[in-house]
């Protein structure tokens, strides 16, 4: 009964905000220059989907029994389902907007990105899917302090975590008000005051289960609008690609040249530099590593690699797609552009061209139903994240290493509800401080810290016998001084941020230097250790492998 | 059924290094099979830019860097499902019989 008056007393302040807001947001539409006029239809559809996953939550309240199912649904989650969740933790409102517009304005550069981004997958599969689900229960912190310490690796793990959560919190938090007020015409701060109370409730009251079905709905709806859109797009070519290329070449201002792999490039070891951040980064992020829990096995952990890999591919390709459709269709309509000239400044910058095609194409009410799935994916993602952080530290931090794994559930529940109401409030700060900031270095700065703390200590922990509890702590310090340090030298920070006139280090992405920092340390840390712990941990390796390899000891799915 | 204290025992026994032996080789090679041929084309992008700007056939406007993006992440997918065929089959096979206590 409490937890239902909870609940809904989240749920009617949820509204009455709701309510208050399109009152406010209409007068003041001369105080952002991007603003639009308030979408009604992209309002409804997401009101839609905001009721129905409350509704999801409400019903998950009543399957999170334990606090098992809160942090990983009890491992009750199908393969496919997880794999439909991982991709919706995956496919961003980045991705949609950011690739399509790198397309639109830099032709092949963008399906270089989309092939870097894509390529994590295959490795996710091949070297961790399993491993990881045979050796942990609730965080990526289980595995590090398999055989290591305790209190200082989880600790170091757990903060590795909560980095990067912050960092792409912020991040998203930042693209949310922005993306908000542009599509639905809603003030910044209201976007993000929504966003983050919904993402608490989410997480609050249904645990794992609700931030699962959020996500395998938002997976679904984006599938479903990026497939319609594309074949809206191909049918304006009789769907003859060769026809939209000749066209897109013909329309872009640069030409033939949109085929040549341009600007980003332009420097082969920058582009080395990014690849390694996306590629290795990726498998050190938390919200995606932790999906791996919410399982019963290996065998289904590998099938939702499988299954997310499929559809992260296929919305790779159709987002390329719709991207060299925009060069054409939105790049020839004057208006979509501020003055009405084809080529000039683009309604709403330089995100759009993706959302301007939605209009060209179906109309008020594609674009409503695409401007919906962007603001759903941003609550989709956000909420992955709240779970991890929110595991972070009532299940590490607290109930491992402040209790020493001797926590009462009931405590700990209370923990993990402090814990969530206070990552969505910094969050919600964090996102109105950023407002006006340039955000790009944070997307760096995340990938960089989790390829150069979560990733090499969680690659060492599984595959490396020799790896100790000081080589960990010394290559994670390392790993995380360096990437701050040098993201702070860059140019997205030194220049862009600071406002000097050259920076100190030459790559926004510093992770090719960073990761090899961590791993060296890790490895002088780890082979100087001779003392009487270290031989330990090398000898509990081999249980830690074969639990590994065959599961062994590794706990199965709760019954729901 | 092997219990849980006697884990380490497994270890050294021919079940378990097949196991481990065939998995490795395996997933060695389909890692390589997906970033060396990735490798391959961000350094074809850095170094060789107009070799994935050429058209794919005279009179094309498409340029060969779009099927090879294509390829590439459909064929790195097909080798999930390879690995995933394999390991469905012959690795969770072998699994099972050490787990059962078949360790020769």
């Amino acid at each position: 009964m409490t937890r239902f008056a909870r609940f809904f007393a989240a749920l009617l302040a949820l509204f009455a905000l709701c309510g208050g807001r399109t009152a406010f947001a209409m007068p003041e539409a001369a105080g952002s220059v991007h603003r639009q006029p308030l979408n009604t239809t992209a309002i409804a559809m997401f009101v839609v989907f905001v009721i129905a996953t409350l509704g999801i939550t409400y019903w998950s309240a009543s399957k999170t029994r334990t606090m098992k199912d809160f942090y990983n649904a009890g491992g009750g989650i199908s393969g496919f389902q997880n794999g439909l969740a991982l991709a919706g933790d995956y496919m961003s409102a980045a991705a949609l907007l950011g690739l399509t517009s790198m397309i639109f304005f830099n032709g092949y550069d963008g399906m270089i990105y989309a092939v870097s981004f894509f390529v994590a997958w295959p490795l996710l599969m091949f070297l961790f899917a399993e491993r990881i689900r045979n050796l942990g229960q609730v965080t990526i912190a289980d595995i590090a302090s398999y055989r290591l310490d305790q209190q200082r690796v989880r600790t170091l793990m757990a903060f590795g975590s909560l980095t990067v959560v912050c960092l792409y919190l912020v991040a998203q938090m930042v693209g949310a008000g922005q993306l908000i007020q542009l599509l639905f015409g809603l003030r910044y701060e209201y976007a993000v005051v929504v966003v983050g109370l919904l993402m608490a409730v989410y997480v609050t009251f249904g645990g794992m289960v609700a931030t699962t079905w959020v996500q395998i709905i938002k997976a679904v709806l984006m599938l479903f609008g990026a497939t319609l859109l594309a074949v809206l797009a191909l049918r304006h070519f009789g769907f003859s690609l060769n026809d939209m290329f000749a066209q897109a070449i013909a329309v872009h201002h640069s030409g033939a040249a949109i085929m040549l792999p341009s600007k980003l490039v332009a420097d082969p070891f920058a582009m080395l530099s990014l690849s390694v951040a996306l590629v290795f980064g990726t498998s050190g992020l938390p919200h995606i590593l932790m999906r791996f829990f919410t399982v019963p096995d290996a065998k289904a952990a590998r099938k939702s690699v499988f299954v997310a890999t499929g559809f992260i591919g296929y919305f790779f390709l159709l987002v390329t797609l719709l991207g060299m459709a925009a060069i054409v269709i939105v790049g020839r309509d004057g208006g979509f552009y501020e003055g009405g000239v084809p080529g000039g400044k683009l309604i709403g910058g330089g995100n759009m061209p993706v959302m301007h095609l939605a209009k060209a194409m179906g109309g008020d009410l594609v674009l409503g139903f695409l401007s919906a799935v962007a603001f759903a994916t941003i609550l989709a993602v956000v909420a992955g994240l709240t779970m991890a952080g929110t595991s972070a530290i009532s299940h590490d931090l607290y109930a491992m290493v402040i209790r020493k794994n001797r926590a009462d559930p009931k405590t700990e529940k209370r923990v993990s509800r402090i814990a969530s109401l206070a990552i969505a409030g910094v969050a919600v700060v964090l996102g109105i401080l950023f407002k006006e900031q340039n955000i790009a270095f944070l997307v760096s700065l995340t990938y960089s810290v989790a390829a150069s703390v979560n990733f090499p200590i969680l690659a060492l922990a599984i595959y490396w016998k020799g790896l100790t509890t000081r080589g960990a702590l010394l290559g994670g310090v390392a790993g995380l001084v360096s990437a701050v340090g040098l993201v702070v030298l860059s140019p997205a920070v030194w220049v862009k941020v600071l406002g000097h006139a050259t920076p100190i280090f030459p790559y926004d992405y510093p992770a090719i230097v960073s990761m090899s920092i961590a791993f060296f340390f890790t490895w002088v840390g780890s082979v100087t250790d001779q003392g009487a712990r270290a031989a330990r941990e090398r000898a509990q390796f081999d249980d830690q492998f074969i639990r590994g390899q065959t599961g062994i000891g590794a706990s199965g799915a709760a019954s729901h | 059924m092997v219990h849980p204290t006697a884990i380490h025992t497994i270890r050294t026994t021919p079940a378990f290094m097949r196991l481990v032996a065939r998995r490795r080789k395996f997933v060695v090679s389909l890692t390589l099979g997906t970033l060396l041929p990735y490798y391959a084309f961000v350094l074809a992008a850095g170094f060789a830019p107009r070799f994935l700007a050429q058209k794919i056939f005279a009179g094309s406007a498409i340029t060969l860097g779009w099927p090879l993006g294509v390829a590439l992440i459909v064929g790195t997918w097909i080798l999930t499902g390879l690995y995933i065929r394999r390991a469905n089959g012959e690795f969770d096979e072998l699994t099972a019989r050490i787990v059962a206590g078949d360790l020769q």
